[in-house]
């Protein structure tokens, strides 16, 4: 009976969180065609970098062909279609600073199932926006790839996304909570998202850090938000490897799952209930 | 057995004082002083069932403070509260569902959406039967006049439409208290007045606890029978409405009426003159100078007419908020006659 409850809320909400996504439509299609214009000006610019090394470098660099590099920058905006989490940290630091989050105190609801179910209606209305665009994108650039990965790795690669949209999810939440100790995050967000735009893979492979860095970057979770589902489908990770990337991946989802919802009910034990 | 008990109720804020300039202001990056404020002090209050308390203070005095910890936002320094048997902070779901806070300077619906969508999800939140849910949305609706607006946008309604729509959605799950803060402020006299009577239709057929915060005198008077007054965090006077003028003013206002051709230049050897527009005038007096304070009026001056009257409620109230520290004796619990005051 509770359960039957639950998840008639939860399906109400997505209902209602689509609706209201759907609103200002024409705002968030701009919006979200805008993101493409990036591919064009990224793809110039690794062309004009390999055309500048090809000759040095057997057209490579740290192992990746031009192609592969064109390849690798369009499954990363993929895997940040999934893990990017605009407006959720900072929401909920202003929620804790205006007060807003009473709401989610006083009514027998749990705020971090409110704000994940509310997120994946978000993401849900992105991608019915960004689906033809991108399936245009790759259409066109169907020639930076080898062909389809098999099955096992399609899966693997559905697995990890779905991981990252959690682990981005947890992870941002988790930051959003320390508006509790700290009002004001916006320069904490800012740094994250500098951080993460570097080490997630966004920017660049991570594997071609050398050395120390590259140990470094694989040992916070930053990339599985971005390089690793790339990665995956890419063939880089196969194997043994490949099912610890997932069991880390996943493990990291449970740690951030764990964390937020420590940090929300010891930040509701010393709030003061601001705005009113 | 009392649906709100509340004893030794504290909390105690932690403000940090930021200091004025710039030298100051880098200093504060490395070592903040802190200033500890006493929002609420040892409050201990007991509501029966069905009982409508108004909450009375000047800003800070600790009432949404109160109303916080009562409907578990925050949690207490000090003491304890039980309200319907639960303890209000630990938020449990079994608790969540039988109380209600509306908040007249928070808007709880979702903005882009019209009220119906928020109030479908409420249905399913509170696990309100889809049945009752109807009957309860459209009663509710049809009461405060607000039917045909269910469908429109909540940011498209004016603030009284707003703050209907927010009492609806705090009402769908019938909840057995309700704590109200400021539901009428910056509403205009009819959305005061249409809400007031609303409020008073609603607790006596559904026999709802309700505590509210007002600074609107007249939604206090027209809804409840019992005042709380704090001050400072702490309650100074808990009783009647009417009572607070016995309790709190000493003094007495008699308007007079003159026979024509009276002089008015010698009315303040009888006390603080506060008008005087021939051939009336108006004077204040020492509640137990009356009677001595009559006679010699009456005997000096020709008196048509003459009435004695308490001053305003509103103008005691101020002068309780003003110096609330001249009424600290008499504290609730220090002073057990007070409670005798409950109409």
């Amino acid at each position: 009976m509770p359960l039957r409850w639950r998840l008639a809320t939860w399906w109400t909400l997505l209902q209602i969180s689509i609706e209201e996504r759907l609103v200002y439509r024409a705002d968030f299609a701009l919006g979200t065609l805008m993101r493409f214009l990036p591919i064009v000006t990224q793809i110039f610019l690794w062309s004009a970098v390999y055309s500048a090394v090809s000759d040095s470098h057997d057209g490579q660099i740290v192992g990746y062909t031009y192609h592969n590099m064109v390849a690798y920058y369009l499954l990363t905006m993929v895997s940040r279609a999934f893990s990017s989490m605009p407006g959720l940290a900072s929401g909920i630091a202003r929620d804790i600073r205006d007060g807003s989050i009473k709401k989610y105190l006083v009514q027998p609801i749990d705020m971090l199932g409110f704000l994940l179910v509310y997120r994946i209606a978000h993401k849900l209305v992105y991608y019915a926006v960004a689906a033809g665009p991108l399936a245009l994108v790759f259409f066109l650039c169907r020639g930076f790839f080898d062909g389809w990965p098999d099955s096992t790795t399609l899966a693997a690669y559905a697995l990890s996304l779905v991981l990252a949209f959690l682990l981005g999810f947890f992870l941002e939440a988790t930051i959003g909570m320390i508006g509790f100790w700290f009002l004001e995050v916006t320069s904490l967000l800012f740094v994250y998202m500098l951080v993460s735009f570097f080490f997630s893979g966004h920017m660049f492979p991570i594997d071609m850090l050398p050395g120390i860095w590259g140990t470094l970057v694989r040992a916070i979770p930053l990339h599985y938000l971005a390089y690793f589902p790339a990665a995956i489908f890419l063939g880089k990770v196969q194997g043994s490897a490949l099912v610890w990337g997932l069991v880390i991946q996943a493990a990291w989802v449970v740690l951030f799952c764990i964390l937020s919802r420590v940090s929300f009910w010891l930040g509701t034990r010393r709030y003061s209930g601001y705005g009113g | 057995m009392p649906v709100i008990e509340v004893d030794g109720l504290s909390k105690t804020y932690r403000v940090y004082q930021k200091p004025e300039g710039l030298l100051a202001s880098l200093r504060g990056l490395v070592r903040r002083e802190y200033r500890l404020v006493e929002a609420v002090r040892g409050i201990r209050l007991a509501v029966e069932a069905g009982e409508f308390v108004a909450f009375l203070g000047p800003n800070g005095a600790g009432k949404t403070t109160t109303l916080k910890l009562l409907s578990g936002i925050i949690t207490p320094t000090a003491g304890t509260a039980r309200v319907l048997g639960h303890i209000p902070w630990k938020r449990e779901d079994a608790y969540r569902r039988r109380f209600a806070l509306v908040m007249g300077q928070k808007n709880q619906l979702w903005w882009d959406l019209p009220a119906a969508e928020s109030f479908r999800l409420h249905q399913h939140i509170y696990r309100i039967d889809p049945q009752q849910f109807r009957r309860t949305c459209s009663q509710l609706a049809e009461m405060l006049d607000v039917a045909h607006l269910l469908q429109q946008p909540v940011r498209e309604l004016s603030l009284g439409e707003r703050m209907k729509m927010e009492l609806i959605a705090a009402l769908l799950h019938s909840p057995e208290v309700l704590f109200l803060d400021e539901p009428t402020i910056g509403l205009d006299v009819v959305a005061q007045h249409r809400i007031q009577s609303f409020l008073r239709h609603y607790q006596a057929s559904h026999g709802v606890t309700i505590l509210l915060t007002s600074h609107y005198m007249k939604d206090v008077a027209a809804l409840c029978k019992r005042v709380v007054i704090i001050a400072q965090g702490s309650i100074i006077y808990d009783g009647s409405l009417s009572g607070i003028i016995d309790r709190f003013s000493g003094q007495k206002i008699i308007s007079l009426q003159m026979a024509n051709g009276q002089a008015f230049d010698q009315l303040d050897r009888f006390g603080e003159v506060l008008s005087v527009e021939p051939p009336r005038a108006k004077l204040r007096i020492r509640r137990s100078d009356v009677t001595q304070t009559l006679a010699r009026l009456l005997s000096a001056h020709a008196v048509v007419d003459v009435t004695v009257e308490d001053p305003p409620l509103e103008e005691v109230i101020a002068e309780v908020f003003s110096h609330p520290e001249e009424h600290w004796g008499r504290k609730v619990g220090e002073a057990p006659d007070l409670m005798e005051d409950r109409g």
